[in-house]
């Protein structure tokens, strides 16, 4: 029986046009129907917004989910503020940070606090998001505690109902994984053609997004209105899964690998605000923080440096606050 | 000599209009576009408001959306891309010329409110809102806002105001993208969305949109 079930979800997840099935199949099945069974995952489906109102929450926590709910997907209001380009939370965390494969931000709410490889320390759940209104917003974070903070905090742990703390399984649909290594490695040029065709309908030739009447519609890729180098997503690899799994928008799994890996590319090759992290000079900064990204390297078509440059996008000389900010420096190594 | 030169420039300024606009740049004028539109007026109404047929087929209200995607559907009804017996019929009395300055003009009026016909429920409408503006992620069902703007006003001359568009129009245009029936879209965008949502999916988006008020054409008008 096992076996069987195993069987299903290969044969599903095989097949390209039906991650809507796969995912009504894994995520709203009975729970003894669920696949996850057989592969030992984690699998959490998230409340709705709709289930937040039939809910016997707080009157008074239903207002602060539902302000962190509309921060998270208007995180616009904060422009300016906080928010240094064009990007809300939900342009890259799809379908409200809920979607399996577009890094749900639930996963964030029962894995941390937990040691985190970029900082190189123990991160709570408002540090984390912390990091990134400093990278992914260009920004500068709201205050621990704030206002701002706790909605945010609360929306995420909210979403997180019922899904064990610190799961001893894997995450079903955690991040943004990556599609499989390309035959080909990624070529600049391919990637350009294949962005062009499928990607600039929205994201424009010059990858500057769209705003209709002033409003945001589609993110920029790239840009001062996009991350900056700091964020995760420039990383090529973490681009690639992005685009493999949830683009273009409502045909996720639609793009061939070697497609996701070429326009990650070609993405990860234009210029973005620099990183908050850098020490004055691209080639320190490349090697102590950009392992996988394509920063501080020299781009084939036109021989530029990536991320050589002063600029800072929007927010211009304001720093983030929470960017080398230490934690537990005296806590000794004896009791490993 | 002054003619080829006259010619040349023409193709060149025709060859830059392309490039900018890809293959619908013709420079419409609404004026010529006003009497070319006379052969409209009997089912788009002269004030391009259309009208919501209940049991029979819609005529989509053509005031205020894009130029350019009016345009666009005229070039594929003519070359089949777009399937309708009526308007392949129209939009083969038009030359190049005249689809442009027909959807000039129509893009240029003003915004008319739209029906939405009698059977709804208040269940109904908040389901539309939330397809509208959050979609239904459980279904893999997008938000109709993420492409068609905030309000359903339209972006760019791709993705065409649905506010304050006929219920009649809206659900039978969504139902034949999930019938392929209708498969016009750039990189089956709307198709894919098309084929997740259930009939009452589409009753209850149409509903929505064509009770919603054009907001920018409003606060233009103000």
């Amino acid at each position: 029986m096992i076996t069987c079930r195993r069987t299903l979800v290969i044969a599903l997840s095989g097949c390209s046009l039906a991650f809507g099935v796969v995912y009504a199949a894994t995520v709203v099945a009975q729970p003894e129907e669920r696949p996850d069974a057989a592969l030992n995952m984690l699998v959490h489906e998230p409340p709705t917004m709709e289930d937040l109102e039939h809910s016997d929450l707080h009157p008074e926590l239903k207002k602060v989910i539902r302000y962190g709910h509309d921060l998270f997907t208007n995180t616009q209001q904060l422009r300016g503020e906080n928010v240094f380009n064009d990007m809300n939370c939900s342009s890259c965390h799809l379908g409200e940070g809920r979607v399996p494969f577009s890094a749900p931000v639930w996963a964030a709410a029962i894995t941390l606090p937990d040691f985190r490889g970029k900082n190189q320390h123990v991160n709570s759940l408002e540090e984390r998001i912390a990091g990134c209104f400093a990278y992914s917003m260009n920004g500068v974070p709201p205050e621990y505690g704030s206002d701002e903070m706790l909605a945010l905090s609360a929306y995420h742990q909210w979403l997180a109902t019922g899904a064990p703390v610190y799961p001893d399984k894997p995450i079903y649909g955690r991040g943004f994984p990556a599609p499989d290594e390309p035959a080909e490695a990624p070529s600049y040029a391919r990637g350009q053609a294949a962005y062009q065709e499928n990607c600039s309908i929205c994201h424009q030739e010059d990858g500057s997004g769209h705003y209709e009447n002033g409003e945001y519609v589609f993110p920029a890729p790239w840009g001062d209105g996009s991350n900056n180098w700091g964020a995760g997503i420039a990383r090529v690899g973490t681009m690639a899964g992005f685009i493999y799994q949830n683009m273009p928008l409502g045909q996720p799994r639609s793009l061939s690998s070697q497609d996701a890996w070429d326009i990650a590319y070609f993405i990860s090759s234009q210029e973005r605000p620099q990183d908050p992290r850098f020490t004055g000079d691209v080639a320190e900064t490349a090697e102590r923080f950009h392992g996988r990204s394509l920063y501080g390297q020299t781009r084939e078509s036109d021989g530029h440096v990536l991320g050589d440059h002063d600029n800072y996008g929007e927010k211009g000389d304001l720093k983030p606050w929470n960017v080398g900010m230490p934690r537990f420096e005296n806590l000794s190594d004896e009791q490993q | 000599m002054v003619n080829k030169h006259y010619i040349t420039r023409l193709s060149l300024l025709l060859g830059i209009g392309l490039m900018a606009g890809g293959a619908l740049a013709q420079q419409g004028d609404p004026a010529r576009g006003q009497a070319a539109a006379a052969t409209c007026t009997a089912c788009h109404q002269a004030d391009g408001s259309g009208m919501n047929v209940p049991n029979g087929e819609s005529w989509p209200r053509l005031a205020g959306l894009s130029a350019d995607y009016i345009a666009k559907q005229l070039h594929d009804f003519q070359a089949g891309r777009r399937q309708n017996a009526t308007m392949v019929t129209f939009a083969n009395m038009l030359d190049d010329q005249q689809i442009a300055d027909v959807a000039a003009y129509y893009s240029q009026l003003p915004v008319t409110p739209a029906q939405a016909g009698e059977e709804f429920d208040a269940a109904l409408l908040a389901r539309g809102q939330q397809l509208a503006e959050r979609g239904d992620w459980n279904a893999y069902i997008v938000s109709c806002q993420s492409c068609h703007g905030p309000g359903g006003t339209g972006v760019g001359s791709t993705f065409p105001g649905i506010a304050s568009q006929h219920a009649g129009y809206l659900s039978a245009q969504l139902t034949a993208w999930k019938n392929e029936k209708r498969s016009n879209d750039p990189q089956n965008l709307m198709g894919a969305i098309a084929k997740r949502m259930s009939d009452n999916d589409i009753q209850a988006v149409s509903v929505w949109y064509a009770t919603q008020a054009d907001s920018q054409a409003q606060e233009t008008a103000q």
